[in-house]
């Protein structure tokens, strides 16, 4: 018989060993997919480091494609940490960008130490509502968020198509669904000459920053992580729990819309329907590789970031489908939540005689 | 609305709406089986891609299409037990492996197709189920015509409503996998095992799910499109709480949906120009919110869903 007993102490090794560890893992068991799909396993590994190591460019690209990941991330693990299941980030991310779109294509004419402000407090608003509507349907009807913020995604998105078409839709866009370019005051200023990694990077590791100090220090942290770990010893010991979801829920959320304005406004300039390929749903991976420390988020999204703009440019040079990125993510997920459970549990054969 | 009205008498708008409503009954059944047990399955969404591919992956390559069918299921109960092994043995978040098994189900299913077909301009199509003609019923007038146009899979639906319903209300394997969703401790008290009949019912309940997926390349259309499950899995996870775990109830939740759904496809055409389409598109999403904001309240959820049991822990 074999039986399942609590680890004693959670160790630093296991804390950091076990998501390292699952990475190199699902790093690895790319070699089935590589295989099976006739490519060259070894050369393959190479192609993907070049592609994320290879040039100062290539470096830069992945951390443009890191950027919206740290904010999707942080926005995951803050409400995962309250145990709000904010499954919406890909919906309130255009909503961000829907926002600062709405703002930044000339509605408002202004110098860029106003406008640029405005951009990210309307986006970050916005990205906020797509997450409080939810949490306020859990805390006042008891409707599960996993379920609506999973379908608010879809409803948002074919609201995004109708402000596209519609509203928002760019005059001399020659007929495509996008909307104008934001105004060169309201771009978020590039980090490198030539390069498309710009200062939303910035914004996200400082975001990360101060989440970490919030999380750790601030009461506001500690009533979070209190509702997370035990609603109702939280309430017994006077934390307005409510109060605290909602809370939480509109951090998730504005982080998750600030993704959309750092895409829009940092990177992409306008608005199209596939901005973002998945980034809110990427971000709970993030998220859960980094152990939900916002610290680790920054470091995961590098990660993540990596893989994709990795396998993207193998995948041009082996001829392997790109969604093999797809593939290593989704996989890390599942290991690092075996190797989370081995960090937390340890399996130990029972004695025979001992069975009572 | 006198348009409706004239909508709702028409045969072709029930045999849609039973179409329609076709994937939703696999996938509410197949999630009402694992949530009785205590586990919710959010690989669903990813399960609906993997039935939908790998069926029609089976008959593109020359299967018969209910060996298709048998395929779709296979690949169904294999994401379902990859589910199974993380939150029950393991006792992992039910939550975040679900959307693990969804996103590594969808990305396969993708790898997958992309690498078997890797420059297809417009994707290959296949003979799809046709038409069951039901001797007597068929004749019938109304219902003969609403009937007469589903293909056996929709027949397979409705067979398994009545058959989970059987199971759950009046077989001793029924009572089991009800009462591991409500208190493992006295099933475990029993002697039965409850990893065991928590397993067997994602892996079968997923197998259900992955029908759904195959109903939309194998029925509903005859092709494989990326994106095309497009959330009917999580309206599943909706309609499964709305439905409050009853098979008949399940029933009725996806046919109004379905009717919902192929209402506003004719209402869209009705008074197209006067309303935004997206409005429709946007329809079922919003109505499964609303429904489950509705029964969200009343809902009497599986005691012991979402909460791991681990062996010799009380």
């Amino acid at each position: 018989m074999i039986r399942v007993e609590p680890r004693n102490a959670n160790s630093a090794i296991f804390s950091y060993g076990v998501p390292i560890l699952s990475a190199f893992v699902a790093l690895i068991l790319a070699s089935i997919p590589l295989w099976l799909a006739g490519a060259p396993v070894l050369i393959s590994y190479v192609e993907m480091a070049k592609g994320v190591f290879g040039s100062k460019f290539a470096f830069s690209e992945m951390l443009t494609r890191a950027t919206p990941l740290m904010f999707t991330g942080l926005a995951a693990a803050l409400a995962f940490r309250a145990k709000l299941w904010n499954i919406g980030a890909e919906g309130q991310l255009y909503l961000g960008a829907i926002a600062a779109v709405a703002i930044g294509t000339g509605y408002i004419e202004a110098p860029a130490f106003i406008l640029l402000p405005l951009i990210i407090a309307f986006g970050c608003a916005a990205g906020s509502v797509g997450m409080v509507v939810p949490a306020i349907l859990k805390t006042r009807y008891g409707a599960d968020e996993v379920v609506t913020t999973l379908l608010l995604n879809f409803i948002i998105i074919i609201f995004l198509q109708y402000m596209l078409e519609g509203p928002l839709k760019d005059p001399m866009g020659l007929g495509w669904p996008q909307s104008s370019p934001i105004l060169d005051q309201g771009m978020l200023p590039p980090l490198m000459e030539r390069m498309r990694v710009h200062s939303g990077l910035i914004i996200a590791i400082v975001c990360a920053l101060i989440a970490q100090f919030m999380l750790a220090r601030s009461v506001w942290g500690f009533k979070l992580r209190a509702v997370g770990e035990n609603v109702f010893a939280a309430r017994h010991a006077g934390i307005k729990v409510n109060r605290t979801i909602l809370g939480a829920a509109a951090i998730s959320g504005a982080l998750a819309g600030m993704a959309g304005v750092s895409e829009v406004a940092g990177l992409k300039g306008y608005l199209t329907s596939d901005l973002s390929p998945g980034f809110g749903y990427a971000g709970i991976i993030v998220a859960m590789l980094a152990g939900l420390s916002p610290i680790g988020v920054v470091i995961s999204a590098l990660f993540i970031a990596s893989v994709f703009v990795g396998a993207d440019s193998m995948s041009r040079a082996m001829s392997v489908s790109s969604y093999l990125a797809d593939l290593v993510v989704s996989t890390s997920l599942l290991c690092v939540l075996i190797g989370g459970f081995f960090s937390r549990f340890k399996l130990v054969r029972a004695k025979l005689e001992g069975k009572n | 609305m006198i348009e409706i009205f004239q909508i709702l008498l028409t045969e072709s708008f029930w045999a849609a709406s039973l179409r329609i409503a076709t994937p939703l009954i696999f996938g509410v059944l197949g999630a009402l089986i694992c949530e009785k047990s205590g586990v919710l399955n959010l690989g669903i969404e990813g399960i609906f891609v993997a039935g939908a591919m790998a069926g029609w992956m089976a008959v593109w390559l020359g299967a018969g299409l209910w060996g298709g069918v048998v395929v779709a299921a296979l690949a169904g109960g294999f994401f379902g037990l990859i589910h199974a092994i993380l939150t029950v043995p393991l006792g992992l978040s039910q939550h975040v492996s679900g959307l693990g098994v969804t996103l590594f189900a969808t990305s396969v299913s993708y790898f997958s197709y992309r690498t078997a077909l890797p420059n297809v301009s417009s994707p290959p199509r296949i003979e799809p189920f046709r038409p069951l003609e039901i001797p007597i019923l068929s004749e019938l007038p109304f219902i003969g015509t609403i009937l007469f146009q589903q293909t056996a899979l929709t027949w397979l639906a409705l067979f398994m409503v009545g058959l989970v319903w059987y199971v759950m209300n009046r077989t001793g394997l029924g009572v089991a996998i009800k009462a591991v969703g409500d208190n493992p401790n006295s099933v475990d008290a029993q002697g039965l095992s409850v990893y065991g009949i928590r397993i067997g019912a994602i892996v079968v309940g997923s197998a259900l799910m992955a029908l759904g997926g195959a109903f939309l390349t194998m029925s509903a259309f005859d092709a494989f499109f990326f994106g095309m499950v497009n959330g009917r899995g999580w309206i599943c996870i909706a309609l499964v709480i709305f439905a409050s775990w009853k098979p008949g109830k399940a029933l009725l939740g996806a046919l109004l949906f379905g009717a919902f759904d192929a209402l506003q496809v004719r209402m869209q055409t009705e008074v197209g120009a006067k309303v935004p389409s997206q409005v429709f598109l946007a329809a079922p999403y919003v109505l499964s919110i609303v429904a489950l904001v509705i029964a969200a309240r009343r809902a009497e959820y599986p005691r012991a869903l979402l909460t791991p049991w681990f062996k010799g822990q009380r």
